[in-house]
């Protein structure tokens, strides 16, 4: 998993409420058995027209945010199914970071576990960081996450919460597996002992 | 010394799996059994592949495929290139990484949550996990079974463990007995019309009381099964002598002194008395009635004699306007009687009620009677060996005989997969668990109930109370 230490970058302003998984990704898109190459449905019914067509008053399809990596949005970002689709398509578009006033859970957490960083700030706020972002290519905005501020264009700083277990995993690029396996002596040492304790316990071996 | 603080029978299967309790209180829990399928799987094994890593126990993991696989005659393998992919992609998986398989022409390929249970592979005092969230199933053994995403299948694959936070305990007692002509589905059912769809949100449901001790372990499978629809994130039954009984010689169960060892240890599970529940709810079985869902949320349930209710009623303008959408998309009016419904398609089948207990049932009601004229009716077997089982007691011959479709085992009509799926305006009865908008087919309209109910609504070509047809 790459690390997320501090990105500066365009921000495309999505002002819109409880945007869903199938929103980010439609469910007929789910068969896939990769999880890369999911970018180009990202948002596929708001990016596209019926035939497919890009339709220009989209924000990813105006020029700057094609090369956004932070998306700004509203209440409830990633509500639906806890299947992981949704930021597999918005990593594999190339957003890391996603501003909203909240986020569902399981897309919270799986957000997370998949290198993108989601801020939660108060409304009025991400409705001042989109201002910031309709000024395009002029105006990046910039996530220190060691020091857990976004600054403004203007150089403004604005602090956010993380839980500080999932920091540590996102500044040194650790997946959840990555650091299960620095207890890789305990979980050993936990299984011999279940193993000497109930030794009744079947193997699941085919013939 | 003080006494030890009593325990639920969740805080028991939680402390003794704990490899690790890391700062923020996040624990690193050992996972016993691992069940794999083909949709949830594949970015897994992929993963794996990219970082370098293995599956740290193969002999804690079975892997088969059930979402994808047609239950027609499938000798000639999957049509849909698709569905496919995902199961050739798992038959590749398995193969290279080395993982227990049930191929698709295996007697013991099905269901995955039915197979578990079945093959002796879920046992009592266990963590069992799988990429699917009807993993809760499981749980009617005393295990804590639960779903996880793809990202916790792959970490589950390479360290045999999880990083999980514990639940809070909620326990449902349900006292008395059943009346006639209801099931453990019609207690589900009325348990979620009472709690609602959030009602276990952050918690595990232990199913507690008389009723709950009465019925076999199909029953309560079925319970724990629709856990998840309560918001749940897993549903317990402590394990007693029906769960110690239905165990034994399964294939991969312990024998012998081995069973011995293991029952003496499943003893200890029950809760302790005076154990406490952060969430407490109470039911009396001789109030539940047959119950079938009208909307399209498990919560909108009602007993058949109920009707439709009228969202003008409704206590707020947001319920209004949600009572008028289910309305709408069920081809509803207020008012209606329930049991004047006329169905299209039956479905009798899925992780929920794809047992042989429940195609007996099924078959109870079938025989000597007719599937109305116009109405599609499926059977399907939870897995190879319950449909071996049910043609074995000639249970197939009465089920064709009165007009069922008997078919191959799978998930079938309840995700609406390849060729079991509704057209648009169809309505259905269905022994499955989620009747939300689209699941059995686009525009399909599903109401959920049991296997009894939904034959006794084949024969009749609309919703019909059971206990009318004796
Ligand atoms: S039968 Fe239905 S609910 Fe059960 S695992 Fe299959 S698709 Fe999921």
């Amino acid at each position: 998993m790459q690390a997320f230490t501090t990105l500066t970058a365009i921000a495309a302003p999505l002002p819109l409420a409880n945007v869903d998984t199938d929103k980010i990704i439609p469910a007929r898109f789910l068969k896939t058995i990769k999880r890369t190459g999911l970018g180009v449905h990202l948002f596929d019914t708001l990016r596209y027209d019926a035939a497919g067509a890009e339709r220009a008053d989209f924000v990813l399809n105006q020029p700057p945010y094609r090369s956004a990596e932070i998306l700004i949005a509203h209440e409830n970002f990633g509500c639906g199914s806890s299947r992981e689709h949704a930021p597999w398509a918005l990593l594999d578009f190339g957003i890391r970071c996603i501003i909203a006033p909240d986020f569902a859970d399981i897309f919270h957490a799986n957000c997370f576990k998949n290198g993108i960083l989601p801020v939660r700030l108060p409304r009025a706020v991400c409705d001042a960081l989109m201002e910031d972002a309709r000024l395009g290519g002029n105006a990046r905005l910039t996530i220190d996450l060691a020091r857990q501020v976004v600054v403004r264009p203007s150089g403004e700083e604005i602090g956010f919460e993380i839980d500080p277990f999932r920091k540590h995993l996102l500044l040194n690029g650790l997946d959840d597996i990555g650091q299960t396996m620095q207890h890789v002596d305990a979980i050993d040492a936990f299984e011999a002992a279940r193993e000497r304790q109930q030794g009744w316990m079947p193997a699941i071996t085919l013939g | 010394m003080p006494a030890a603080q009593p325990r639920t029978l969740f805080d028991k299967i939680w402390d003794s799996h704990v490899v690790e309790r890391l700062e923020d209180g996040t624990c690193i829990l050992y996972i016993d059994r691992h069940l794999v399928h083909e949709v949830t799987s594949p970015q897994a094994f992929e993963g794996l592949r990219l970082a370098g890593r293995g599956v740290r126990r193969h002999d804690a993991t079975i892997a088969v495929a059930d979402h994808n696989v047609p239950t027609s005659d499938r000798r000639a393998g999957i049509g849909e290139p698709e569905s496919r992919v995902q199961v050739e992609t798992l038959e590749r998986n398995v193969a290279a990484f080395g993982v227990p398989y049930f191929p698709v022409l295996d007697d013991r390929q099905g269901i995955v949550h039915i197979i578990g249970p079945e093959q002796g592979i879920s046992l009592p005092g266990m963590t069992i996990v799988c990429g699917d969230s009807h993993t809760s199933t499981h749980g009617a053994l005393g295990a804590l079974a639960f779903g996880i995403g793809t990202s916790e299948v792959e970490h589950v694959l390479a360290t045999q463990t999880l990083l999980q936070k514990p639940a809070r305990n909620m326990r449902v007692d349900v006292s008395g007995t059943l009346g006639f002509g209801c099931t453990a589905k019609d207690i589900v059912l009325a348990i979620i019309g009472r709690i609602g769809t959030a009602g276990g949100t952050g918690h595990v449901i232990e199913y507690a009381g008389e009723a709950i001790r009465a019925l076999d372990m199909a029953g309560r499978m079925t319970v724990c099964n629709m856990s998840i629809e309560a918001g749940a994130r897993a549903g317990l039954i402590a394990p007693d002598q029906t769960t110690f009984d239905w165990i034994a010689g399964r294939p991969f169960a312990p024998a012998g002194a081995a069973l011995e060892r293991a029952i003496a240890a499943w003893r200890d599970l029950p809760s302790d008395p005076g154990a406490v529940y952060d969430r407490h709810v109470a039911l009396e079985a001789g109030a539940i009635a047959p119950m079938v869902t009208w909307g399209t949320s498990p919560e909108a349930v009602l007993p058949i004699t109920g009707s439709v209710p009228d969202p003008d009623q409704a206590a707020d303008e947001a319920d209004r306007a949600r009572l008028r959408r289910m309305l709408d998309y069920m081809g509803l009016t207020a008012g209606q009687r329930l049991e004047d419904l006329a169905v299209d398609v039956v479905f009798i089948g899925s992780c929920t009620n794809g047992r042989i207990e429940d195609i007996r049932a099924a078959a109870q009601i079938a025989r000597g009677r007719h599937v109305a004229a116009g109405v599609r009716a499926l059977v399907v077997p939870g897995s190879g060996l319950v449909k071996r089982e049910a043609e074995r007691e000639g249970l197939d011959r009465i089920l064709t005989e009165a007009g069922f479709e008997w078919r191959e085992a799978g998930c079938s009509m309840c995700l609406g997969m390849h060729e079991d799926k509704l057209t648009p305006g169809q309505r259905c009865a269905s022994t499955s668990n989620r009747n939300f908008e689209g699941r059995q087919g686009p525009g399909g309209r599903t109401h959920l109930l049991s296997p009894a109910m939904a034959a006794a609504a084949a024969v009749t070509g609309r919703l019909t109370d059971v206990r009318q047809l004796g």
